[in-house]
């Protein structure tokens, strides 16, 4: 039973992998024509690679969607939001939704912590960078704004607003804070808001909205059901610019404080 | 060796703490907030070892393969200087990771249900799969271009700020006459297409060319490649419900 669903996922990441590694050979061979640098290693690392994703997807959907889905379905049920009172009122005042917003906040927060698509770019942005850029600032960092995201898609799936006068506004934020941000953050953040939804926070967060747009009274699953990914690809965007612009100032005001040491 | 089991393990730990937090965060709504008991304890354990586990073979064999494999094929076609075979690889390697991934034709699936409730297409399993398929290929399309556009943006050292803000503009702009059914799906679809094998790939071809030409620098040119791959997407589904409607 649970050696064919591992063995379905390894399928399935095979499946997936394979397109990528027939383009790289072909590349490697037919283009540049030069054996592979290192092969047997590399080879190694990308059996790892198929394993590791494999065995990750095989152990989220036995351990954490099936409870994380069936919490977004019990937080969500009108009998949890609305206990005492026993009937569902017509009009829903959104505050009444509040442990669905922190549900949103803490479970983007810490699926996005795990991520490995997110991991990886944190690892190369600190090789990159020199260690400017910490592997731990950047993940913390996103993860804050797809919890902010999160939280905020949810908000907008209870009160029914049009997603895209929030995703707008999203827009305006950002470009303001482009002109401001130190340059070279600029294409890293614009990076992170779309590594942040892959593996682990998408079918959570679908499960979310999904049950969100079923139970609030006057929404419709079809519109306001989707749209929770758009913001958790935006707010990213906008956490990480705010970090590297904290983090520069506090770095200018140490310095203007004790001018020997630098 | 106990060299490697000493570097193995600390990876293990890593994994753990890296889960740890959602792990925490199930936990506590389980128990605190709707006050239910933990189902399946022995389950739960053995899915999150196999994650530990999965997460720490995938972060080794990143570093050993995807990595270095990007960014030495990038190196190779910038040295060979053939503008044509870099395009074509950029392009590749948007389409061919995008067609397949599974999260793009779940969210296509659940589009062209959509397109069919609102009338826009006949309710046909055929309409419908047609619907779903030229989707796929829309978004697939897209990715590849932002690819292709991502990668001349790196050779030519064009300030990215203004590409984006630019797309954010006809995103804007195309949200004003595209049907409301379909703008949940498209900004979603912006954020699916990324998969967790795409990014490191695109990011090590992204850094690789940036370090290999004279004058751009890999933390400025390098980075952004993933970020014109979640706009366009956007851009593409809206015009797509558009010009199906």
């Amino acid at each position: 039973m649970l050696w064919a669903e591992i063995l379905d996922a390894f399928v399935g990441t095979l499946r997936d992998i394979f397109p990528i590694v027939t383009m790289i050979l072909v590349f490697q061979f037919v283009v540049i024509r030069r054996p592979l640098p290192g092969a047997r290693r590399v080879v190694l690392g990308f059996v790892y690679v198929i394993v590791g994703l494999s065995l990750f997807l095989v152990g989220l959907e036995e351990a954490l969607f099936p409870l994380g889905r069936l919490m977004a379905k019990q937080l969500t049920d009108p009998s949890f939001i609305f206990g005492g009172i026993g009937h569902i009122p017509a009009i829903v005042h959104w505050s009444a939704y509040y442990w669905v917003y922190i549900f949103a906040f803490a479970i983007g927060f810490s699926t996005t912590i795990a991520e490995p698509a997110l991991l990886a770019v944190a690892i190369k942005a600190r090789q990159v960078s020199g260690g400017a850029i910490g592997i731990w600032g950047l993940r913390i960092a996103v993860a804050l704004g797809v919890a902010v995201g999160l939280a905020l898609g949810s908000y907008r799936i209870v009160t029914g607003l049009p997603i895209h006068y929030f995703i707008i506004a999203g827009y305006v934020v950002v470009v303001i804070q482009t002109m401001f941000a130190p340059r070279l953050i600029i294409p890293l953040a614009y990076d992170s808001g779309g590594v942040t939804t892959s593996t682990v926070t998408v079918p959570l967060v679908a499960a979310l909205g999904l049950g969100l747009a079923e139970t609030v009274p006057g929404r419709n699953v079809l519109i306001d059901g989707f749209g929770l990914i758009a913001f958790a690809s935006l707010f990213p965007i906008m956490s990480v610019m705010a970090y590297a612009q904290i983090s520069g100032f506090r770095a200018r005001r140490e310095r203007s404080r004790n001018p020997e040491s630098t | 060796m106990p060299q490697s089991l000493k570097v193995m393990a600390r990876s293990l730990l890593g994994s753990l703490r890296d889960l740890s937090p959602a792990i925490l965060v199930v936990m506590f709504f389980q128990l605190v907030v709707l006050q239910q008991p933990l189902p399946n304890l022995g389950q739960l354990l053995f899915g999150t070892l196999l994650v530990v586990l999965g997460l720490t073979f995938f972060i080794n064999g990143l570093e050993m393969g995807l990595f270095p494999v990007g960014e030495s094929l990038a190196r190779a076609l910038a040295r060979k200087g053939s503008l044509f075979w870099l395009v074509a690889f950029a392009f590749t390697l948007g389409f061919g990771t995008t067609v397949a991934e599974p999260a793009l034709i779940a969210v296509a699936e659940e589009a062209s249900e959509i397109a069919a409730q609102a009338g826009v297409i006949g309710s046909s399993g055929q309409a419908q799969e047609s619907y779903a398929l030229g989707l796929r290929l829309t978004v697939a399309f897209a990715v590849g271009l932002a690819i292709v556009i991502g990668v001349v943006r790196i050779l030519k050292g064009w300030p990215m700020h203004w590409m984006i803000a630019a797309g954010y503009v006809i995103v804007v702009a195309i949200t004003a006459i595209a049907p409301r059914e379909i703008i949940g799906i498209a900004y979603d679809s912006g954020g699916v297409t990324t998969s967790t094998i795409t990014v490191p790939l695109v990011t090590a071809l992204g850094v690789g060319l940036a370090s290999s030409i004279r004058g751009r620098n890999p933390m400025i040119d390098g980075f952004g490649l993933i970020a014109f791959a979640s706009l366009t997407p956007i851009i593409f589904v809206m015009i797509y419900g558009m010009v199906v409607n």
